[in-house]
């Protein structure tokens, strides 16, 4: 997706007047956003507005933002059978514009990394119609937490993009429209909005350097993608430490789930009785039956499933991709992995020289 | 009471290493952070020195990996917790790996944090964790030091911990506990007593969260089929895609059902959870059922015991007594 | 679920009735002219104990509203024990079913042997009539096969 940017003038919202922006919000479309939850899970998810919720400023939402271009489960055509005749339905209904608010930089880059597949020949219309529709506001971190390592990807979490990128402080919310989407939207907020003076433009402008500053400083800063890339298949493919390293791996899907960044899916028919629902729905390289096919899964062991989703974001996807990583570093897997295997792990473990006994 | 530290293990994993008695430990390597510790299989005191760490986040349940590892040559030695100790013995009377190849060293346990509890503590930067009895401090980047209580911010499986006895082992580490069962089953009788209204809200609340990841099934110890009937795709009910109501109830009460008799209640189900599920309360409503019903029994707590849903009494109740008896509709 | 012309609900209820006892009690019932709802749908099994949980979870799945499961009275079982373990098996499944909040009416186990053609029909008259009472399965339902 690409717009046309624009330079316009940041607007300031108080915080007070939070609500009263979110109201609005949703008034103008659908609106989703980060809202903590009220069961045995208290941690952020996105919710669909209603009027008395609060807005969650937890770092990050336990799934990722890209539910909404691409969900995990969705119908794409149904087959209705009504004695020899078979009527084909197309399930989609006209999209209506929509407003994720509060998307973080990584999230927003991994919109990109998806662009990329589902944009391409041949286009994805199902997730083309989406992203046409989908109005972000991106929020910038100001508590990036120690799992974060997003600018080891070129991600600068003070500068999330988006239709209008958001700085919060303590009195104040900043919307700094950046498409002419966004400013349109701001245009019709206007009541709640005021403009910027030279005091709001260096609150925010310190804001983002104290984000760079505590990005300096996180334990994962130093992480580097120099040994990888589109070019290191051969180094890489053959090197005995994914033995080790996916020794103690489940081959459950969690890391897949809840990655903003991983796309595969698969298709299949559900029989409902009387007819049948063709849905396809997210899948893992983790699982065993992962791309099965009449001779059965080409990758045979979890060695080798573990490998193909490293390989896959840190090689294949940027030899596709003109060496874009497919890795947005927001943390997620880090948090979530049963057994704590993570990307980080896998990219610090091949950054040592081979060591000792060629294993660990 | 001696308390077991990092120390103390390697001193023990390198002398058994050396002694030949094993080739290789089943331990937990440190990681990154404080709490994202992953087991690892050692074959040399050198590594272990580099790598292996003992602390109170140290609550992976190490059995079901002996499956994979006692096909392997040689011994291989594994330390065993309370909980770990229970599966081990329910693997082993499902014939699931061979004793021999295991030299087990059971290990006291007082409770063990997971991350997404610590997290939950600290969210944002938390940097370190150090604990000093019951004093749990943990370092974050923003808010300086926080310290907690560690046994009222223990996870829900230890705070209601149903044995600190190791009941398996070649030989034992510190001293052994009894067998506890602090209000285990508190939740799954507050659960009973609500209304069949407020139950099915409690748990559409939870269960629709499930992402299918199946986490769940896969850390399981009494989960060890060869092919799951979910991964089985000529099975019908290989369904990976999440369908609100009907799909995510169908797989965990089905599982639930599976491990039900053979489940040891070790909680891994809700600490691997990443949409933090209280899969656990699933499990103890069977363990509660069978207890109230069939007798007390407790899977795992020795080796060779028949599980309770491969038995019968003559003079059982029937399934309507039951399911009015357990919590029917109190309205 | 279905729904008459006079706009009333009609269950639908699937009943798994064992060969030997249950499924004998059923064709008595017909031979001696014996009426229960037309609801019910028979699905004959070898032993109760041949009925798999998923086989009850499916039937609610595909639009059960209520599902009830019919064997020898223990100790009579044609293989000696099925229904022992049945009996286990079903208190346990159909107990957490109601944990979940499923009604408890909806779900049954009934001994009838092959000459309580009578009792089989009052038991299909009284669960038909219970379940009818609750409406249409809400709670297990998968919306895919509604559509």
């Amino acid at each position: 997706m690409r717009e046309v940017m624009v330079i316009s003038m940041m607007k300031k919202c108080a915080k007070s007047n939070l609500t009263a922006l979110l109201h609005a919000l949703s008034v103008y479309a659908p609106l989703y956003l980060p809202v903590n939850g009220n069961g045995k899970d208290t941690r952020a998810k996105y919710t669909r507005y209603e009027d008395g919720m609060v807005y969650s400023t937890d770092l990050n939402t336990v799934r990722s933002a890209k539910d909404f271009f691409f969900p995990q489960t969705e119908n794409l055509v149904n087959f209705k059978v009504e004695g020899k005749n078979i009527e084909i339905i197309d399930p989609r209904t006209e999209e209506e514009d929509f407003i994720l608010f509060g998307v973080r930089a990584c999230d927003f880059k991994s919109f990109d990394v998806l662009d990329r597949v589902f944009l391409s020949e041949p286009v994805d219309s199902y997730y083309a119609s989406r992203r046409a529709h989908g109005i972000i506001f991106t929020m910038a971190c100001t508590r990036p937490a120690e799992t974060c390592f997003c600018t080891t990807f070129g991600i600068n979490p003070a500068e999330p993009a988006g239709d209008v990128s958001c700085y919060m402080t303590e009195a104040d919310l900043y919307l700094d429209a950046k498409t002419e989407r966004g400013e349109a939207i701001l245009a019709k907020l206007e009541d709640l909005l005021t403009d910027t003076d030279s005091t709001d433009i260096k609150t925010v402008e310190d804001q983002k350097t104290c984000i760079a500053s505590r990005m300096e400083k996180l334990p994962l800063a130093a992480l580097s993608t120099e040994k990888f890339g589109g070019d290191k298949l051969d180094t890489l493919f053959d090197d005995p430490r994914w033995e080790s390293l996916s020794e103690a791996c489940l081959a459950c899907g969690t890391c897949t789930y809840v990655c903003p960044t991983c796309q595969c899916y698969d298709i299949k028919d559900f029989n409902t009785g009387h007819g049948v629902c063709r849905f396809r729905y997210w899948d893992s390289c983790m699982y065993s039956e992962f791309t099965k096919m009449s001779a059965g899964q080409p990758r045979l062991t979890q060695m080798q499933r573990f490998r193909q989703r490293f390989m896959h974001k840190l090689v294949y996807y940027p030899a596709n991709n003109d060496g874009l990583f497919s890795c947005v570093g927001c943390g997620r897997c880090l948090a979530s992995c049963p057994i704590s295997m993570n990307i980080v792990k896998v990219m610090k473990t091949f950054s040592e020289e081979v060591s000792d006994n060629g294993s660990k | 009471m001696q308390t077991i530290t990092r120390d103390i293990l390697l001193e023990k994993a390198a002398s058994l290493l050396a002694s030949g008695t094993v080739n290789r430990v089943l331990g937990w390597k440190k990681g990154e952070f404080i709490y994202d510790v992953t087991p690892a299989v050692f074959t040399n005191a050198e590594d272990m020195y580099r790598h292996f760490t003992f602390d109170c986040f140290c609550g992976a349940n190490f059995s079901k990996y002996l499956i994979k590892e006692t096909q392997k040559e040689g011994k291989v030695l594994v330390f065993l917790k309370p909980c770990d100790s229970y599966s081990f013995n329910q693997l082993l009377t499902e014939h699931r790996f061979d004793r021999e190849k295991v030299y087990a060293v059971g290990i006291p346990c007082d409770g063990m944090m997971d991350a997404s509890t610590v997290k939950a503590l600290a969210p944002e930067g938390l940097t370190g964790a150090e604990r000093n009895g019951d004093a749990l401090i943990l370092h974050t980047l923003y808010d300086g030091d926080v310290t907690v209580s560690y046994a009222d911010h223990l996870p829900d499986r230890c705070k209601h911990c149903k044995s600190k006895k190791v009941v398996a082992y070649d030989e034992m580490l510190g001293e052994n506990g009894e067998v506890t069962d602090a209000g285990r089953f508190d939740e799954v009788a507050a659960l009973e007593a609500m209304t069949e209204d407020e139950r099915f809200a409690f748990w559409q609340n939870e269960l629709s969260r499930c992402i299918r990841c199946n986490a769940c099934r896969d850390v399981c110890p009494a989960c060890t089929c060869e092919k799951c009937v979910f991964d089985n795709p000529g099975s019908g009910v290989e369904n990976k895609a999440i369908s609100d109501r009907f799909e995510e109830k169908l797989f965990h009460v089905i599982r639930a059902f599976h491990v039900a008799g053979r489940c040891t209640d070790c909680g891994e189900c809700s600490r691997v959870c990443p949409q933090n599920i209280p899969l656990h309360l699933l499990n103890r409503k069977f363990i509660y059922d069978i207890d109230r019903n069939y007798g007390d029994y407790m899977a795992g707590a020795e080796e060779g015991s028949r599980a309770p849903l491969v038995n019968y009494q003559i003079a059982d109740p029937e399934a309507g007594e039951v399911v009015s008896g357990a919590g029917g509709d109190k309205v | 679920m279905q729904v008459n012309e006079n706009n009333e609900f009609r269950p639908k209820i699937v009943a798994f009735c064992c060969n030997w006892c249950s499924y004998a009690g059923a064709d008595l019932a017909g031979n001696n002219r014996l009426a229960y709802p037309a609801d019910i749908k028979i699905i004959r099994v070898p032993c109760s104990c041949r009925v798999n949980p998923m086989f009850i979870l499916r039937a609610f799945q595909r639009g059960a509203d209520g599902v009830i499961l019919c064997g020898c009275h223990p100790g009579d079982c044609h293989y000696t024990s099925g229904n022992y373990y049945t009996r286990r098996r079903m208190a346990m499944l159909f107990s957490m079913l109601n944990y979940l909040g499923i009604e408890k009416e909806r779900t049954r186990v009934e001994w009838v042997s092959a000459a309580e053609g009578a009792k089989f029909a009052a038991t299909m008259q009284d669960f038909a009539e219970k379940v009818k009472a609750l409406g249409p399965n809400k709670r297990l339902e998968d919306l895919r096969c509604k559509q």
